[in-house]
């Protein structure tokens, strides 16, 4: 519109100068005549009057095209090159500017896509030395996120403000929904520590710092439990840490889960609680009538019998609450047998050098397979054999013992074998439920107990007739895993984890500046996308699918991501079906919008809403407002206003084309997840141009937003 | 005049050696087998002393103590209850209640006779 008022503006004026000029030079010629001539004159031109407006429609048509050729030449072409210009220099580097306008416009241009080679040539060899100068350090911080996710530990730094700048996989576990699908607070950068663990405990905990701090001596922590909304236990440790002013800028807080050990402990004092009462009233019962024996011995035979019966029978009763007291101990300590991954090779290894130290037995390896993983209880499994290698020493004088082992479908045989005596063929299972003791050492578990934890058996073999092979116990034990192989297979590779901490959070800001006035590239942002069944949110379609991405410091955090399918209650339609490719059988048992969107909501808490023709998007959040009690107050972003915005004099803002004009590559569209991604990357590209149009704060870029053309379009 | 000591125990056992203790101790005995029986003795029987088990069923031995100090002609009863639990809040409990001695088993026959005879002489 601007462009088009320009040019009849210009039109207007070369047109009036053409017209002015005859003109002019007519009033020179006539003024200095004599009257007579004058009036000759104008009866000339009144004569001829005609074909003087014929000529002036002439000139009117030639004054438009002449201005109309150097516009086209000259001032579009120049204004387009300034736009594209725009872009190589704010991002797309690559992007080479093109003209159809005149040979000197084309000149410019050269030398401008000259100056971009220059350009682009100077940035690479800047970015290869950043790169080079940044690389130790990444790797640096790399090492400290590959060993924060080793840790078993939950990790949480924050800053002063509570803002979580680092974190690992298992802080975010332990904080995760339950199973009950409990409503949970969400762990990732720049959020909030405060809607994980209350506010208070923790500015408790850090007065209590302050209080220990002494100069110069190592920083103190301290300890406190907190209950998660998921309802598990966690003991927290916490200990500041100080900037280079000695002022506290943050902290760290090591997350351990004791909900287990706390069942745990409460379940060995219950124990200990019932055996007490229970073997109190008996024992009473035997001393009163056993002191009464002992008091009073010239007492009647009658009364005699009456308190020996009674030390009988309540001693009696004494050993039983003793025997259940201890099968209950033994329960629970059956449960608590830890099942891990242990190759045979160093479990026999293991168990050699115990029956050689504690019980002086010699011992050798048969053919043991190297490949061979076991999954044992490696203590108590170590108590077993040493167990039965004990009863062999003692009953049967063996003193030399050798071991094999192999796979056996899904199962390890493992043998242990004596050369010389067959032991009795009812000798095990009478071992089987003994408590196992090995010389001094003593647990209430049974060589039963430990086998029916491990789902193993174990049976006796004699030598075979003719002396060949070795009588021997045989033990069937489930196969592990090879732990190492499947551990490394785990955990994802080092480049994908540097999302778990942004440091320059430390530097954040935000809590003194108003939202409107702060930088946009220090906001938190959720990119968000949704499909849906139709186009027309008022007239009954719905949302079945929302996918979001959290931007934080200028990053797209890829780790953070929000992705649900929402069951839309009504049929499909084929149009946009087509384009979503989402069928009605993927959508059977999801939960419904009114479900989603409070965990979606939570999902955006304290950011930017950012998304591609925002407006859809939150036309149809708006709607379900009343039904999932959730309302989106914060402020809204839209790639396609801010993209119009930046580029006015291009017409097509859909997303694919913002994205091959910045040099965005397109992958995963029209999925929400997808489209969410893309937007945030386009935002991201956005950031630069915007600045150079003197766009910087998150007020400015809603007020660009609110002039651009397309802020008027209404769904 | 003998004194007169009230044995209210549900555990037959207990209550036989007691009682047999108490009567060689120049103690008048009665038993009871549980809480409601404890107070109808109290009632009949005017013991000076009531050795009370706190676990009996129908009306535990708190209840039957609490009952027991909300009767002012009662008041000079003594009372020693007799407990399998030993945890120091149900000891509280007792003695908050108004026993004068909370015993928790197993005990001497010795320390508790000589327990019962300083209750006794104080009265």
């Amino acid at each position: 519109m601007k462009a088009r008022r320009k040019f009849i503006l210009w039109v207007a004026i070369v047109y009036a100068v053409l017209l002015a000029v005859p003109a002019a030079l007519g009033v020179l010629l006539v003024v200095g005549l004599p009257l007579v001539e004058q009036e000759a004159f104008l009866a000339i031109l009144s004569e001829r009057a005609p074909a003087l407006a014929f000529a002036a429609l002439i000139l009117l048509f030639v004054g438009a095209g002449a201005v109309k050729w150097l516009f086209d030449e000259y001032v579009t072409a120049v204004h387009a090159l300034a736009e594209q210009t725009g872009v190589v220099l704010g991002a797309n580097a690559e992007l080479r500017v093109t003209t159809q306008g005149g040979r000197e416009v084309a000149e410019a241009a050269a030398a401008i896509n000259r100056l971009a080679d220059a350009h682009r040539a100077l940035r690479q060899d800047f970015e290869l030395r950043a790169r080079e100068a940044g690389a130790r350090l990444k790797e640096e911080r790399n090492r400290l996120a590959a060993l924060m996710s080793e840790l078993s530990e939950g990790v949480l730094v924050c800053n002063a403000e509570g803002r979580i700048l680092l974190y690992n996989e298992r802080a975010k576990a332990l904080f995760a929904a339950g199973e009950a699908g409990a409503t949970v607070a969400l762990v990732g950068l720049g959020r909030s520590v405060f809607t994980l663990i209350d506010r208070e405990q923790i500015a408790h905990a850090l007065e209590k710092l302050q209080r220990l701090r002494q100069p110069g001596a190592a920083p103190p922590t301290t300890r406190f439990v907190t209950a998660t909304a998921a309802g598990r236990l966690l003991k927290v440790r916490a200990a500041p840490f100080g900037d280079s002013a000695g002022a506290v800028a943050g902290i760290v807080l090591a997350l351990e889960d004791v909900t287990g050990q706390l069942d745990q402990e409460a379940a060995r004092r219950g124990l200990l609680q019932a055996l007490a009462a229970g073997v109190r009233a008996p024992t009473a019962n035997i001393r009163a009538a056993a002191e009464n024996l002992a008091a009073y011995p010239d007492m009647d035979a009658g009364r005699r019998e009456q308190f020996v019966q009674i030390v009988a029978a309540e001693s009696k009763s004494l050993s039983q609450q003793l025997v259940a007291a201890l099968r209950q101990y033994a329960d629970a300590l059956k449960a608590q047998l830890a099942l891990e991954n242990m190759q045979a090779l160093d479990l026999l290894g293991v168990v050699r050098q115990r029956i050689g130290s504690s019980l002086g037995m010699a011992s050798e390896l048969d053919a043991v397979d190297e490949e061979l993983w076991l999954r044992v209880d490696s203590f108590a499994f170590v108590q077993a054999l040493a167990f039965l290698a004990a009863r062999l020493r003692d009953r049967y004088a063996v003193q030399s013992l050798r071991f094999s082992a192999r796979a056996a479908g899904g199962h390890a045989e493992l043998d242990m074998g004596w050369d010389g005596s067959a032991v009795a063929s009812d000798a095990l299972s009478l071992w089987e439920d003994e408590p196992m003791q090995i010389g001094a050492e003593q647990t209430p578990l049974t060589l039963r107990d430990v086998l029916e934890r491990h789902g193993g058996e174990v049976w006796y073999q004699a030598a075979e007739p003719g002396g060949r092979g070795t009588a021997h116990f045989r033990f069937l034990l489930p196969a592990g895993e090879a732990a190492t192989a499947a551990a490394r297979a785990a955990v994802p590779p080092i480049e994908s984890r540097p999302e778990y901490y942004d440091f320059d959070l430390f530097r954040d800001s935000g809590a003194t500046q108003a939202l409107q006035e702060r930088r946009l590239s220090e906001l938190a942002y959720t990119a968000f996308d949704t499909e849906t069944t139709g186009l027309e949110p008022s007239a009954g379609d719905e949302i079945i699918s929302i996918g979001a991405v959290r931007i934080v410091n200028g990053r797209l955090l890829k780790n953070e991501v929000f992705e649900q399918l929402v069951d839309p209650r009504r049929a499909l339609n084929r149009e946009s079906a087509a384009i979503h490719g989402i069928g009605a059988e993927a959508l059977e048992g999801q939960p419904v919008i009114e479900r989603v969107l409070p965990a979606f909501h939570r999902f955006c808490e304290d950011s930017v809403l950012l998304a591609h023709n925002a407006a859809f998007d939150m036309r149809f959040l708006q709607l379900k407002e009343t039904s999932s009690g959730v309302s989106f107050t914060q402020p809204v972003l839209d790639t396609l206003l801010l993209s119009a915005a930046v580029h006015p004099s291009h017409a097509d803002h859909r997303l694919e084309s913002i994205a091959e004009r910045l040099g965005v590559r397109v992958i995963g569209r029209h999925t929400a997840l997808g489209d969410a991604l893309l937007t945030g990357e386009i935002f991201l590209k956005l950031l630069p141009l915007l600045a150079m149009r003197g766009v910087a704060t998150l007020g400015e870029a809603l007020e660009a937003s609110r002039e651009t053309y397309y802020a008027r379009l209404q769904y | 005049m003998t004194k007169k000591v009230l044995i209210a125990d549900d555990e037959p056992n207990i209550v036989t050696a007691l009682e047999f203790l108490l009567q060689k101790s120049g103690y008048e005995v009665m038993v009871a087998h549980n809480g409601d029986e404890a107070l109808q003795r109290v009632e009949s029987f005017g013991p000076d002393l009531v050795l009370l088990d706190v676990m009996m069923p129908r009306i535990s031995g708190y209840e039957v103590c609490r009952r027991m100090r909300e009767r002012s002609d009662w008041r000079h009863i003594k009372i020693i209850m007799l407990s399998a639990k030993g945890r120091e809040a149900e000891v509280s409990k007792g003695v908050s209640l108004g026993a004068d001695l909370y015993v928790t088993k197993p005990f001497s026959n010795n320390e508790l006779v000589g327990k019962i005879g300083e209750l006794l002489a104080g009265a």
